[in-house]
């Protein structure tokens, strides 16, 4: 007899779409995240071949606006916002405290039905005319003159920030009051400090956007005159309001990214890892510095000196708990029996990736060279950098790592390393020519560039193809492995949170028996249940408990 | 839905329950804060940039009407408190007369603003439909007044979006309590929808200065 | 409670005699008092956990940081 489990433990289409079972929502998240990557990542596709020729090869300037605003919006507000927290963050939160579920499952449903109507507008305004503000929607651009179907798309953003926001709502009050009996704040899995930092973001900036487009939408529809100059509004008040909540939804998509790198990097090292508390700690720092320096994305607007440099200080402040991170993260692995798993490899690229991302951040954040850098190719490589080398790596090897609890199967995982080393290849090859084409002065958002450019576009459209390759692999691989893979024990790596302790795939109530936390995170030392070979006596006074 | 003081499946006892809820609802109450702050972000550098067209415009507002409005809404803000009283002490017939009583203080509220919203209409200071602003003095063009009354209406537009959910939320309330459904161990809702209530509340403590009493002399 | 209501009464009374930039201030202070006295008592904030405590500060920080630091941009732009 199959033992029972929450993939089969109910059956029918129903059992699906009306569950509250966190384990099934976030199964249901991951194919519609999974389905606006592939919307975003078809807009970038044409964007490269566009660029192939310095003239563009493909379509018409007005066109060529509309695919890289329809490429950011899906890809930002519908695949990398949700990404991580609605996917492995509802997996994984409630089972890494010793939860049931979620404080609010029926909330959490909720959240995914807000998300798919927002993303019908967008879609509805994709296919009916498109959209060609940017993905920033800058006034009086996207409120008055422009042609494209701006309404349904700024509605459709403006829904899916309440899915973000009762997702950010579920994680904060379930980690405060459904942890189990022991697990204490700090025996808490990283991931889940990570989860509750970037829900802190969720609650405090999304609102902001939400009434920010709605002004727009509304002058739009009413003819109003807020953000207009000639109706005496401001197009700056635009700004300020837009990114006070989008800067702070950049840490929203890397946050959890490096939750994940810290549950892997331990495990992969075998080793504690370093500065537990200093990791903690610097999430939290991020997710609040990053709400004090929005206005770096407005050096050349005429904003006042002042503010200017006010805003370029703190952004490098919001650096220095990042470089944190980093650097513990690297001392876990100095001296630790280290393995190179897949998900260690994403794990080991993110690193590299996200450094280059996060110090080229450093150099826009200087006004001197942000006056030549801004709204550069240098602005575009540094994001993606560290929304796609960052990010979405943490995205990909988390999925991976997790990938044995979720499904119960194990990946192939020689063509799961082949397909990593593809796609850090392929990334690099895309993106590090657009560092060296900003500094050189080609503009973002243009659909032809002088000629003695089309080198690097070329190298990095060659490279765009490895990527997608890359990203390819994997879906048809654990796509696969879900009927054919070889069947997976609880604890394959074996890693030391919660989640391991459960069967693979966990039963609908996650623990027959509530848990009891009595060891420490990460402490591979003192932990005989896990079968390892231990460095030295295990301490005495856990276990005593 | 379930039934009076019921656990649900996640939780482990009623107190852990209880405090879930309520910690979403402040939670939730904090999100509304944002919410409106983008909207007084938006009027404070209108105001700092327009002070006197604020100033003209906020005078064909009707102060008493907005005073009134004040008074009402404090109003129920003590009714709606003192059905959470109720509920708590487990006065069961009192508790639904509390609740009536919020509802009307609410349904006069929106009245009023009704009456606001009629005479705006017949003066024809509706931006975008038919606007047309003859100041009292000398001031600034008709695209800045319609800026304090696109404010005006977006503000306390959204502010009476608030008050008909919360007025759906006590009649759902009222229903409920006229079936004795909420006893000093179980008044979750009671207790989280005035919290709700009382929010909306001092939204328009705000609001009521900053639209009427712009500089009157 | 009722002294509440006895306060708006008392506000537009008096801001009708005052002229200078302090009618603004006075008007909101008032309703800083107001709103204080709804989230204390109508809302049992000072019965509450520390943690709900925690939530109520940070809205309003958050708002604070957002108005502060806009207008901090409009009204420095003509010092340098």
């Amino acid at each position: 007899m199959p033992r029972e489990h929450y993939l089969n433990a109910t059956y029918g289409i129903r059992s699906w779409l009306l569950t509250t079972d966190h384990k099934r929502i976030a199964l249901l998240y991951l194919i519609s995240v999974t389905f606006f990557f592939f919307v975003g990542g078809t807009f970038a596709t044409m964007i490269r071949i566009h660029l192939l020729t310095p003239k563009g090869l493909l379509v018409t300037p007005e066109t060529y606006n509309k695919l890289f605003t329809m490429h950011g919006v899906a890809m930002i507000f519908f695949f990398l916002i949700p990404s991580i927290p609605a996917v492995l963050g509802n997996f994984l939160l409630p089972i890494m405290i010793g939860a049931k579920d979620l404080a609010f499952p029926k909330i959490n449903l909720l959240s995914w039905y807000i998300y798919l109507l927002g993303g019908s507008f967008v879609l509805y305004s994709f296919s009916t005319g498109g959209l060609d503000t940017g993905w920033t929607f800058y006034t009086p651009l996207s409120s008055v003159y422009s042609n494209s179907a701006v309404t349904p798309a700024v509605l459709g953003v403006f829904i899916n920030g309440f899915s973000s926001i009762l997702t950010g709502l579920n994680f904060i009050v379930t980690v405060h009051t459904m942890r189990a009996p022991g697990m204490t704040w700090f025996r808490l899995p990283l991931f889940v400090w990570s989860q509750y930092a970037t829900s802190i973001i969720f609650i405090l900036g999304t609102p902001v956007i939400a009434i920010t487009l709605l002004l727009a939408g509304l002058e739009r529809m009413f003819h109003l005159g807020f953000f207009n100059p000639q109706l005496g509004g401001d197009p700056i008040l635009f700004q300020h309001l837009f990114w006070f909540y989008s800067h702070p939804a950049v840490y929203i998509m890397i946050l959890p990214a490096m939750g994940v790198i810290s549950e892997i990097i331990p495990t992969f090292a075998r080793k504690p890892i370093f500065g537990y508390s200093f990791i903690a700690g610097s999430s939290i720092a991020i997710a609040v510095i990053g709400f004090f320096v929005w206005a770096h994305h407005m050096f050349l607007t005429g904003e006042s000196t002042y503010a200017a440099l006010t805003f370029s200080l703190l952004s490098y402040l919001v650096a220095i708990p990042s470089a944190v991170k980093v650097f513990n993260w690297t001392s876990t692995l100095y001296k630790g029996s280290i393995s190179y798993d897949t998900p260690m490899l994403y794990a080991l690229g993110f690193i590299g990736l996200f450094l280059i991302g996060g110090l080229t951040g450093l150099f826009l954040a200087c006004l001197g060279l942000d006056i030549h850098l801004h709204d550069t190719y240098f602005v575009i490589a540094h994001f993606h950098y560290i929304m796609v080398g960052g990010a979405v790596m943490g995205y990909v090897g988390g999925l991976h790592y997790w990938w044995p609890k979720i499904t119960g199967k194990l990946y192939p995982e020689f063509l799961a390393r082949i397909a990593a080393i593809i796609l850090f290849l392929g990334f690099n090859l895309t993106f590090f020519p657009q560092f060296i084409l900003g500094y050189l002065g080609m503009p973002r958002r243009y659909a032809s560039y002088p000629p003695e450019f089309q080198v690097l576009n070329v190298m990095s459209t060659a490279g765009a193809s490895i990527l997608a390759l890359g990203y390819l692999l994997p879906m048809i691989y654990l796509t696969w492995s879900m009927r054919y893979g070889e069947v997976a024990g609880p604890n394959p790596w074996p890693g030391t949170g919660l989640e391991w302790q459960t069967p693979s795939p966990p039963p609908t109530e996650n623990f027959d028996v509530t848990p009891e936390v009595t060891w420490e995170p990460y402490d591979y030392d003192n932990r005989p249940d896990l079968g390892l070979e231990t460095k030295g006596a295990p301490s005495l006074a856990h276990g005593d408990d | 839905m379930h039934r009076t003081g019921e656990l649900f499946g996640q939780y482990k006892t009623l107190e852990q329950q209880r405090e879930t809820a309520s910690l979403g609802m402040w939670i939730f109450l904090s999100t509304e804060v944002l919410f409106f702050g983008g909207l007084f972000m938006t009027y404070t550098l209108n105001r700092s940039t327009y002070p006197d067209v604020f100033s003209e415009a906020s005078k064909t507002i009707r102060l008493s009407l907005g005073a009134i409005n004040t008074v009402v809404l404090i109003a129920s803000s003590l009714t709606m408190a003192l059905s959470v009283w109720a509920s708590q002490a487990g006065k069961k017939k009192l508790l639904p007369v509390f609740l009536i009583a919020t509802l009307i203080l609410g349904c006069v509220f929106l009245g009023i603003k009704g009456v606001e919203y009629h005479d705006k209409y017949v003066e024809h200071h509706i931006p975008g439909w038919n606007f047309s602003f003859e100041p009292s003095s000398d001031v600034a063009t008709n695209a800045h007044t319609q800026l304090f009354f696109s404010l005006y209406f977006g503000m306390t537009g959204l502010h009476a979006l608030h008050m008909i959910v919360g007025a759906g939320l006590l009649i759902w309330l009222i229903k409920e309590s006229l079936r004795g459904r909420f006893t000093p161990e179980y008044n979750t809702p009671v207790e989280n929808i005035g919290l709700y209530w009382h929010f909306v509340d001092i939204v328009w403590i705000f609001l009521f200065p900053l639209l009427y009493l712009i500089d009157r002399h | 409670m009722i002294c509440t209501a006895l306060t708006v009464a008392a506000a537009e009374v008096d801001l009708n005699q005052y002229f200078a930039g302090l009618n603004i201030i006075v008007a909101l202070t008032i309703a800083v008092f107001k709103a204080s006295c709804v989230v204390l008592f109508f809302m049992h904030a000072k019965y509450s956990p520390g943690r709900t405590q925690l939530v109520i500060v940070a809205s309003v920080f958050w708002l604070a940081i957002m108005l502060f630091m806009t207008m901090s941009d409009y009204l420095t732009r003509r010092w340098i």
